[in-house]
């Protein structure tokens, strides 16, 4: 290896808490959320950017955390599906995803819900092509999306009934 | 000990039921929607190191030597060849032919050949690109026609790993009569699997209990049996945990026991835990994938749609090694006549050798394929005699009492007109396919309508079931939760909920008293492999029979009464294990008796049971650009009792789905037996904007022999999806749609035949 650049110190938030951790500044955020944060929810499933497994949103943004090097979460907000429920309560979406069979192995299920709630942040009650849209950078082998796409309805609906 | 499964039980009506047939929500789904789920890459144990494989660069050929260079600390790393293994240098599977690590030849491209070891994965990966293995090529063969015309002997005498014939009434003498003879050829391409969680294993060895595997699979026990083998140790010193699986679809059935043989090895030289992970590309190149196929047809028919003789040549392309071949073959060669009665039909069938990697089980193994052929090929034969194709289907289909092609009388009610007719009407099939017909001519959008009916039988083939003999274990606690001991796993499909339904059901329980343990060889017995569309249908029976064994030990005991409430259990299950010790029940499988299969002759009764299904696809194809989208899908089917609607409907969705990838997307680039797409970037699946609705209908016929009444269906969906929508596209173009994946690529020169 040609002389290895050194670490990073890199201050941020994951899931509301302010954290600060040492990690060269390419490595990939899909590697450190993991391996030096323990947040093993957020999946790699291809590691360039296709299937979405990785999704995490920093600032707002879902992006797919293979692609992203550590050292643009410098003082960023980063979310990733640890941080979506409160405490034992579930999010609606997770909550939709058990009843109505929007996961199935599971695999794409942390992505995917961060990429539903991403949606559903910009479009509160999206109509099927929204949603679909919404979806379409997170691959699914299990279910064919139906299921998905009635979790994501029925959510948005339990919320409006509960607000 | 097991329960008895005799005829009074057989015969029995099905009775109401209070969990079976609800959408019970999935016994896992919290974990996994919250990220808390432990897949094996989200597993480090300590002292762990990396590992990975080194595989050959060329097709075919000697391996003269290898050679360790760069700029590398080579003494840092663990090494392991061929020389390395303890045992039989193999992955034991049907027969022993495929080596774990080759040692002299390499029969494919990406035979694994040397492992490597490593705390540092990064370094790992660059001391990978730094083995230089030298191989002298021999010649190789690449498809079906040059390992049939034995360019090249590359496998046994003949280049076939298996053959089959099927003979039904007098095939030769029925040409005679036939007022139209229509012969047609059909191909199928491979298909990756494409589970989403790449495949991974981690193993520890320990100097006393041998070694330890973790991991993504389907199928314990084959991991199991492939490493004693290869170790040369007792069963007891083996031990095999599967963990949160992230899909299978076939492609966990056989490959894992090569990574798991290879963390073995690379832990039990290292005297560390060693975790090997396939990045994408890795997998999809060097794990199994769908057989391509070639189908010949030759059918003859009278003027009025009768069916008189069907001959039909079915090859697939097993790659390298046997593997799973013989089997995927059987299935795909009793499938290939289809739900139809037709009184004379030949099936000759055969898996030939190529110097690509081994081929293996994808859901549907084999009968999509042939399925493909002979529902592409019955829309010829119609359009040939001048019939609508539903209406010469009609005049063929079987009922019961009839005979399938193997020989074997149908005894459920089937009704696949009354099927065929549901999917019409809730398609608008008649309507649409006659405003499409009018509009296309003017339009460059060209809309079609088409449709295929099938079978899929559930289960091992023929006395496939009777050999695996199964097992399943209930265990009662003296809280009085009841945990089903059972080797099947749960990859998505929702065995965990399914096994808790039915045990629920059975014991008067509500399904948070059930659990299911984790399968694990030193703890499960031996339920099978999770494959074949037999999980609900023949385990689940198990599971329920296990259930009724401690319910039995309880009234035999006096400690509960028939009729009693679901909070006695508890109290009853406490009394017992004080008085009596452990309340556990052990289920065997028993053949039912009046099944019978000829294994020479490839006759009887292939299956216990088929489900039945008529699937309707309605595309839009741009005749500009050649291509072709799926716009709406009706899939109605028969599976006997539903156990979980939202899971059995999760089931065909997703099955839908994999066989749009299967007919319109999914098309694996060959070069020199090689996958050269092997990346989600340029071998394309289907996402969410290339999903129709898919609207599913289940008919419900309960099976006598089945939990519940239940059948199998987690491979059915894939054997009419991609027919139906080939079928559609001939309809909106008028091209012979003769080869899946239906590219727009090939849909040009599929158009060319067509003369406007």
């Amino acid at each position: 290896m040609p002389d290895a650049p050194s670490k990073i110190r890199v201050r941020c938030h994951v899931n509301g808490q302010q954290t600060e951790f040492e990690a060269y500044p390419m490595a990939r955020l899909l590697d450190v959320l993991r391996e030096q944060l323990g947040l093993t929810g957020t999946k790699e499933g291809c590691g360039e950017g296709e299937c979405g497994a990785c999704s995490v949103e920093i600032d707002g943004v879902l992006v797919n955390s293979c692609l992203v090097p550590v050292l643009q979460a410098e003082g960023a907000s980063i979310r990733t599906i640890e941080g979506v429920a409160d405490g034992d309560r579930l999010h609606a979406v997770q909550q939709a995803f058990i009843t109505h069979g929007g996961a199935q192995c599971g695999i794409c299920t942390p992505g995917m819900i961060l990429a539903a709630l991403n949606l559903l942040a910009r479009h509160p009650r999206p109509t099927e092509p929204q949603i679909r849209e919404g979806l379409a950078g997170n691959l699914c082998r299990c279910t064919g999306y139906m299921k998905i796409f009635e979790s994501v309805v029925e959510a948005c609906r339990k919320t409006e009934q509960g607000a | 000990m097991g329960k008895k499964t005799g005829q009074d039980q057989i015969l029995r009506p099905p009775v109401e039921t209070r969990i079976i047939g609800k959408s019970v929500p999935r016994k896992e789904g919290r974990e996994k929607v919250t990220g808390r789920a432990r897949y094996v890459d989200d597993i480090a144990l300590p002292g762990m190191l990396y590992g990975v494989t080194v595989r050959s660069s060329a097709a075919r050929g000697r391996i003269l030597g290898i050679h360790f260079e760069g700029d590398i600390p080579w003494s840092e790393f663990t090494i392991v060849t061929a020389k390395d293994i303890p045992g039989k240098n193999c992955v034991a599977l049907l027969i022993e032919d495929q080596p774990c690590l080759a040692a002299e030849f390499v029969n494919h491209p990406e035979e694994p050949v040397v492992l490597l070891a490593h705390r540092d994965k990064y370094l790992l990966q660059e001391a990978r690109r730094a083995v230089r293995i030298e191989i002298e090529p021999l010649p190789a063969i690449f498809s079906i026609e040059d390992s049939l015309a034995r360019t090249q002997t590359i496998w046994g005498k003949d280049n076939i790993f298996k053959s089959f014939r099927v003979e039904k009434g007098d095939v030769d003498s029925a040409w005679a009569g036939a007022d139209f003879i229509v012969e047609g050829t059909y191909e199928t391409g491979s298909q990756e699997q494409l589970y989403i969680e790449p495949q991974g294993m981690i193993a520890r060895p320990g100097p006393e209990e041998g070694v330890t595997v973790w991991g993504s699979l389907q199928c314990p026990y084959y991991v199991h049996k492939a490493l004693v083998l290869l170790f040369g140790l007792p069963k007891d010193r083996i031990r095999v945990v599967q963990t949160e699986t992230g899909g299978g679809f076939g492609g966990k059935e056989e490959y894992p026991s090569m990574i798991a043989a290879h963390a073995a090895l690379l832990s039990w030289k290292a005297r560390q835990p060693v975790k090997i992970i396939y990045d994408r590309a890795e997998d999809m190149v060097a794990t199994t994938k769908r057989h391509p196929s070639r189908t010949r047809h030759r059918t003859a028919v009278t003027r009025d749609g009768k069916l008189l003789a069907m001959e039909i040549d079915f090859t697939i392309d097993g790659g390298a090694y046997e593997t799973l071949s013989p089997v995927v073959l059987s299935r795909g060669t009793i499938h290939a006549a289809g739900p139809y009665n037709c009184p004379n039909v030949r099936i000759l069938s055969r898996a030939v050798a190529t110097n690509a990697p081994p081929h293996g089980a994808f859901r549907g193994f084999g009968a999509p394929q042939s399925v493909f052929a002979l529902e592409r090929h019955l829309d010829r034969v119609a359009n040939t005699i001048g019939l609508p194709p539903d209406e010469l289907r009609r005049r063929n289909f079987i009922h019961e009492g009839q005979t399938l092609a193997v020989g074997q009388v149908i005894h459920e009610k089937v009704n696949m007109g009354h099927l065929m007719d549901r999917a019409f009407e809730l398609s608008g099939y008649h309507a649409k396919r006659k405003r499409f017909d009018a509009e296309n001519r003017e339009n460059t959008i060209r809309r079609g309508i088409g449709f295929a009916t099938f079978l899929h039988g559930a289960g091992f083939t023929g006395s496939g079931e009777e050999y695996l003999a199964s097992e399943v274990a209930a265990d009662a606690t003296s809280d009085g939760r009841v945990r089903v001991m059972a080797a099947s796993t749960e990859m998505g499909q929702g065995t965990n909920t399914i096994f808790s339904q039915i045990a629920a059901e059975t014991l008067g329980l509500g399904v948070e008293q059930i659990e299911i343990a984790q399968p694990d060889t030193a703890s499960v017995p031996n339920s099978g492999p999770t494959v074949a569309s037999r999980t609900s249908m023949i385990v689940g029976k198990l599971v329920e029979s296990a259930a009724r064994g401690i319910q039995q030990k309880l009234f035999q005991s006096g400690l509960l009464k028939p009729g009693y409430a679901a909070k006695d259990f508890a109290g009853a299950c406490r009394q017992y294990i004080e008085g009596n010790g452990p309340l556990r029940s052990l289920a065997k499988y028993q053949h039912p008796r009046e099944l019978h299969w000829d294994d020479n002759r490839y006759q009887g009764d292939a299956y216990g049971a088929y489900a039945w299904g008529a699937y309707v696809a309605e595309v839009s194809v741009d005749m500009r650009t050649a291509e072709a989208r799926v716009q709406d899908f009706v899939a109605v089917q028969e599976v006997g009792k539903v156990i979980n609607p939202v899971l059995a409907a999760g089931q065909i969705e997703g099955g839908v789905a994999q066989g749009i990838g299967f007919a319109l997307y999914e098309n694996v680039v060959w070069q020199e037996g090689r996958m050269v797409n092997g990346q989600m970037t340029n071998y394309v699946m289907p996402t969410s904007m290339d999903v129709p609705p898919i609207r599913v209908y289940f008919e419900e016929i309960p099976y006598a022999r089945g939990p519940g009444g239940a059948k199998g269906i987690g491979e059915l969906p894939l054997d009419g999806t991609a027919p139906a929508i080939a079928n559609a596209i001939a309809h909106a173009t008028g091209a012979d749609i003769t080869r899946i994946p239906v590219t727009p690529e090939a849909l040009m020169e599929m158009l060319e035949g067509v003369h406007a």
